[in-house]
């Protein structure tokens, strides 16, 4: 059962954290995608901004005195989300927005939104350095180990506070996220314009108001990624750039304009990660008894060396576009 | 438009000459020699995105490429290695690449056998297992064994640097036929987040590869195709004059290479060819209804641009001396040629070269400059009695990306086609 219980910390926890963090953030740019076609790449830096918020509003807690049971990121986060939904609305406004009223190609969007990740990464590495950052510097990170010798394992079920409270939240957002496009009136209006935005514009949407929509549920969910993985591991400044690409490999594979592809494709990159440089052995180790001594297994059996980490997710990406280009949900063309 | 481009050509020569002024020669010498590479590189993305409108974002894979190739071509040889068994194994890493590779096309022609649909696309995916497993068994070994045992990593071959400038632009062109054969079909946001996924891959492959190219651990120093300042201090010159000499040396050689190649492109852009890629490139249903084969003439382009890419790639490494590929960054060496040919005028070869020499000047001054003004801020925050602004140094390293992200938005909100744009000429 050891084996079992390694698996389940190695790839399962692992695996969901990270699925949920590259969910959130695809389905920003799948949003975005579906209403204004173009591919955000400043989405990292809404991230990385976002959990730079969340960090200040944390660090003024902690200054004023303020304890909370629960780590106070998660506490924040809340208003960090409007912080950063009013900072994607600026950004909007004061970059993109000039480029579609003058009737730009997307491809001009595209090239805008790099210069804005050059500009908001500068910034940040101007203010915070280069140095990383940790939100548990005034309070400890909670481990539960689940002790799981009724089963007969000697290790136990390791996962942190944080892990547990990120799986919560990603799942009540998902959630609220498909009541908000299923049920209300702006969710429709949104699903009817990435659909087909002439009909939409001429069947009365007011579509200036769901392009805002886009951007407040964008921000909001990328600056609750960004924080997320701040949490998790540690806040720098290229905290999300460097996790920008499987995030749009995530989207891609999920099928852009996709919320619902988005989430599938995050989780699945997520997985596939872990999985793939995640050594076998571990938990095929008990065969080694039953299996004939020329069919040892060797000590190392992963599909990639760890290094390689990051290629898995692009790899499936180049595959995904190869042999379906729509996505595995069908995606938006533009 | 020909004025304004000649005014623009004397500002730029101006302010070259006002930063060999403050910055001093020997600085300014490398800064151009590296601007010529960049030179090189904006213009084969030119041909890409200008020529035939397709979005490359996987130049620093190109530039890694060539890089690597000329470390290889031009680096001494490793005597250890090629006495060990290192060779050996290698060979029988290839051979088994080789059984791989006839594996998968086995296995593509599965319906000839009647296995067809599902079952086909089962067998395929199998072959591909079972050649990465093959392939995987004799590599790592041979890696594993030449890191250890066989002389640290393949070394090189000794040959002339300029040969391996050209041998980077071969493997250029040739990892750009794949690249291109995967990839061009997509439209072009995917193209786009292919091509930069490609270039990860490239990026974690050469890192990775301590056998081949020596990884982390970096090679240098690389031999220059002209003689080194050291070359001319043993002559008795002093050392500044020395390393201006020599830096001189290099720029005409590197001013050569570009004169020749803007020479063969402008060639190329006005004659029935260049014609040709702009139909494709401003309607390509139009041009593939004119009997034109959209998909191969893309390739064909996709190809000629990553051969400059990858020549000015190597003659960038081979000019500082050192191959490392943990320097090599997504916003240093794809965003930034960007910039450059978007800001210069994309489809006008002029315009490229004026937005790469310009944008290369503003990059690497931006930093001492937001340094001075940082200084002066303190200087005036501590009179005030605010104190001073903490780390400077890192803070003003960090602005040059900081200003390139103004630079560009500034230039699609004012001047979307650059600032020399393509002249487009209508005859009739």
């Amino acid at each position: 059962m050891t084996e079992i219980i390694f698996f389940i910390n190695q790839v399962v926890i692992s695996g969901l954290v990270l699925g949920c963090i590259y969910a959130l953030g695809a389905i920003g740019i799948t949003l975005i995608f579906g209403i204004l076609r173009f591919a955000h790449f400043a989405h990292s830096e809404l991230m990385t901004g976002g959990a730079f918020i969340a960090f200040l509003l944390a660090s003024a807690f902690a200054a004023w005195g303020i304890v909370t049971p629960i780590p106070t990121g998660f506490v924040v986060l809340p208003l960090a989300m409007v912080l950063a939904a009013i900072l994607a609305l600026g950004i909007d406004k004061g970059f993109y927005a000039p480029l579609r009223k003058r009737g730009a190609r997307p491809v001009t969007l595209l090239i805008a939104s790099i210069g804005v990740t050059l500009m908001i990464q500068g910034l940040i590495r101007l203010f915070f350095g280069a140095g990383s950052y940790s939100f548990f510097e005034n309070e400890p990170k909670e481990i539960f180990r689940i002790d799981t010798s009724a089963i007969g394992s000697t290790r136990p079920l390791v996962i942190t506070e944080p892990q547990v409270l990120m799986i919560v939240v990603t799942l009540v957002s998902v959630i609220a996220l498909h009541f908000f496009l299923t049920r209300s009136r702006l969710g429709k209006a949104m699903r009817a314009m990435a659909d087909n935005a002439d009909l939409a514009q001429v069947s009365g949407i007011n579509t200036a108001l769901v392009v805002r929509v886009t951007w407040v549920i964008a921000g909001a969910l990328a600056c609750m990624a960004g924080t997320m993985l701040a949490l998790d591991v540690t806040l720098k400044p290229d905290l999300a750039f460097n996790i920008i690409l499987p995030i749009f490999a995530a989207a891609i594979v999920g099928g852009l304009g996709q919320a619902y592809g988005a989430i599938a494709g995050g989780l699945l990159i997520g997985f596939a990660e872990t999985l793939a440089v995640f050594n076998w052995t571990m938990l095929f180790r008990p065969l080694n008894a039953i299996l004939p001594d020329w069919l040892q297994l060797p000590a190392q059996l992963a599909l990639v060396p760890t290094e390689y980490k990051l290629t898995v997710a692009f790899v499936i990406l180049v595959v995904t576009l190869l042999v379906r280009p729509t996505g595995i949900f069908k995606g938006a063309s533009s | 438009m020909i004025q304004r481009s000649l005014a623009l050509f004397g500002g730029l020569f101006v302010l070259i000459l006002v930063i060999g002024w403050v910055m001093g020669l020997p600085f300014t010498s490398s800064r151009l020699v590296e601007a010529a590479a960049y030179a090189l590189i904006a213009l084969g993305l030119n041909i890409q995105w200008g020529y035939g409108g397709l979005f490359n974002f996987g130049i620093m894979g190109f530039l890694m490429v060539g890089g690597a190739a000329v470390t290889f071509i031009s680096f001494p040889v490793n005597p250890e290695f090629w006495g060990s068994d290192g060779p050996m194994m290698l060979g029988r890493a290839l051979f088994a690449f080789a059984i791989g590779a006839l594996i998968v096309l086995a296995a593509r022609q599965a319906h000839r056998i009647g296995i067809t649909g599902k079952w086909k696309g089962a067998l395929t995916v199998l072959a591909w297992f079972v050649a990465y497993v093959l392939y995987r068994s004799q590599l790592d070994p041979a890696a594993a064994y030449i890191e250890s045992a066989g002389g640290g990593w393949v070394g090189g071959l000794g040959a002339h640097p300029v040969l391996g400038w050209l041998f980077g632009g071969v493997l250029a062109a040739g990892i750009a036929y794949i690249v291109g054969k995967i990839c061009l079909g997509l439209r072009t946001d995917y193209l786009a987040i292919a091509t930069i996924g490609i270039s990860e891959i490239i990026r974690a492959l050469i890192k990775n590869m301590d056998w081949l190219t020596r990884g982390t651990l970096t090679v240098s120093p690389i031999p220059w195709p002209t003689p080194l300042p050291q070359d001319y201090q043993a002559g008795g010159m002093d050392i500044a004059s020395s390393l201006i000499a020599a830096r001189a040396g290099y720029l005409v050689l590197a001013l050569v290479v570009l004169a020749i190649v803007m020479w063969l492109i402008s060639r190329a852009y006005s004659g029935p060819w260049g014609r040709m890629m702009r139909a494709i490139r401003d309607n390509h249903i139009a041009a593939s209804s004119m009997g034109k084969n959209v998909t191969a003439r893309q390739l064909e382009i996709f190809v000629f641009g990553s051969v400059l890419m990858g020549i000015g790639g190597a003659m960038l490494v081979s000019f500082v001396q050192i191959f490392d590929p943990s320097s090599y960054q997504p916003i240093n060496h794809t965003f930034l040629i960007w910039v450059m040919v978007i800001v210069g005028g994309a489809g006008n070869n002029w315009g490229a070269l004026f937005g790469a020499v310009l944008l290369w000047l503003v990059w690497v001054v931006s930093e001492p400059l937001s340094k001075a003004v940082f200084d002066f801020v303190s200087y005036w925050s501590t009179n005030a009695g605010w104190g001073a602004i903490p780390e400077i140094e890192a803070r003003s390293a960090q602005m040059r990306v900081f200003v390139l992200g103004l630079v560009i938005t500034i230039a699609l909100r004012f001047a979307p086609k650059g600032l020399i744009p393509e002249v487009v000429k209508r005859e009739g």
